[in-house]
């Protein structure tokens, strides 16, 4: 900032802040490409649609995630949790803007078209302009946030998967899938600790807290078995160095799970897989990565995508 | 136009986009927050490479729009802003001015990151970390939260003054 400040003005509460320096408000008041000079060809061996799909199917868990997290924003049950859920839905939020952007790189027919003159970006088309059958996430993130409790627990477990999938992926030959999980490792981590201390906290607190835990626990576990299931276009993807087939993360994902668990003094609900056909049993082709989706998802969505929807053509 | 031209010009561009100073922590430069990753020249074209802090850092477009804004006015008619997503941006980029500059207006600076090329482990009690309150010197510090105001920042208090501060977060 250069030493020239110019008179304050009393009456705005903001003049004078910057120094006379108006080019620190400029925020966000226009849409650039979130992977401008970013490397987008596509790697050797890959279908455009299935690394499109890939990403999509990576991007969505994230959007909705963020989506249900930011419902918390001032509602947590101290400021401190309110800013905390915040801070991690931005970081999904950022992961989900990246992945959307990418697959709209890889396959630009994937995105909706819009009306002549709407200014709305790919991912941005991606994020507002699909219906719930073509949103590719697994069920478990579009499920109603519940109290605090239930939401540490599928925040745990989420993001104890998640970061079990972008761990291997940073070696993915696609140069944006990579570098999205080499960023998004470090964020998720923070993500699982956070989440893993307050289910320790919870379970070692008070009987009422404790039984609050059981009961989210109860809730979220039926919809685990389905995060482990290889859906078609994984199996591709993985077979050629693009992606990650979910079941081979499986054991990392239970030893890191098993480890709170025990810390907890709670035993390991039974496998999700053998609960079936309870809620969230997952059946091959009618997956949440295949666009079959609970109720949730289609309120989700109409409440996030409607200023997006009514306005195809704004400019904001 | 002859090349010592052309390594003033550049010279100039780089002092001009090293001196944009980051939205959220205006105490730091983008060059000391080790985010402003290349300045070329391309033809006529100055060329400035950025990465983000976080995926969803909301100051990129801000950081973008400084840079554009700051290098016209200093005489470079085309700017162009690209991002570089690789390598992933590590606190241990920013730099030793950096850290001082921070720990000038009140906010204590990261340590080293941590490095896991495999599994990550899990932490399950908060990081211990050996911080100096940045308003009274005083070592007793106490986390309040790992998340604070933005996203790269968390929640301290210290012991002997009890005044808050944010530590910027290893990553």
């Amino acid at each position: 900032m250069d030493g020239t400040h110019e008179p304050v003005d009393h009456e705005n509460a903001y003049a004078g802040l910057l120094g006379g320096d108006d080019s620190q408000w400029a925020f966000g008041t226009d849409f650039e490409d979130p992977l401008a000079g970013v490397e987008v060809t596509l790697p050797d061996g890959v279908a455009a649609e299935d690394l499109a799909a890939y990403a999509v199917m990576l991007a969505d868990d994230a959007l909705v995630m963020a989506q249900r997290l930011s419902e918390w924003c001032s509602r947590a049950p101290d400021l401190e949790e309110d800013i905390a859920l915040a801070n991690v839905a931005l970081d999904l939020l950022g992961q989900a803007r990246l992945l959307l952007a990418r697959a709209a790189a890889a396959d630009p027919s994937c995105v909706p078209v819009l009306p002549e003159g709407s200014p709305v970006p790919p991912e941005d088309a991606l994020a507002f302009f699909r219906d719930d059958r073509a949103y590719l996430n697994v069920r478990l993130v579009e499920l109603d946030n519940g109290d605090f409790a239930r939401t540490v627990v599928r925040l745990l477990v989420f993001s104890t998967w998640r970061l079990a999938l972008l761990e291997p992926l940073r070696s993915s030959r696609d140069h944006v899938l990579a570098a999205v999980a080499h960023k998004g490792v470090k964020e998720l981590t923070y993500h699982r600790d956070y989440a893993a201390r307050w289910f320790l906290t919870l379970a070692r607190g008070t009987e009422e807290s404790r039984r609050r835990l059981l009961a989210g626990l109860d809730m979220v576990w039926p919809w685990t078995a389905e995060l482990l299931l290889t859906h078609p276009v994984e199996a591709r993807v993985a077979g050629c160095g693009i992606g990650i087939d979910p079941s081979a993360v499986a054991t990392e994902v239970d030893s890191v799970l098993d480890q709170v668990l025990s810390l907890s003094g709670i035993d390991r609900p039974a496998d999700a897989s053998s609960l079936s056909p309870g809620p969230g049993a997952p059946v091959p082709g009618e997956t949440g990565r295949d666009g079959v989706h609970t109720e949730a998802l289609g309120a989700l969505l109409s409440e996030m995508q409607s200023v997006a929807r009514d306005h195809a053509t704004g400019s904001w | 136009m002859s090349s010592t031209t052309d390594r003033s010009r550049l010279r100039r561009a780089r002092e001009l986009a090293a001196a944009v100073t980051d939205p959220e922590m205006p105490m730091l430069t983008l060059a000391d927050l080790g985010v402003l990753r290349e300045v070329a020249l391309e033809d006529d074209r100055v060329v400035v490479t950025i990465t983000p802090t976080y995926s969803g850092c909301p100051a990129m477009a801000t950081m973008r729009d400084d840079l554009v804004h700051r290098l016209v006015d200093g005489g470079f008619a085309e700017v162009e802003v690209r991002v570089s997503l690789h390598p992933a941006w590590s606190s241990d980029q920013i730099s030793a001015r950096g850290r001082q500059a921070l720990v000038d207006h009140g906010l204590s600076a990261p340590g080293p990151a941590a490095v896991h090329a495999g599994a990550v482990p899990l932490t399950l009690t908060p990081p211990v970390r050996r911080l100096h309150c940045p308003r009274c010197g005083a070592t007793g510090t106490s986390l309040v939260s790992e998340f604070g105001s933005t996203a790269c920042k968390a929640l301290y208090r210290c012991l002997a003054c009890q005044e808050p501060f944010e530590h910027v977060k290893e990553i």
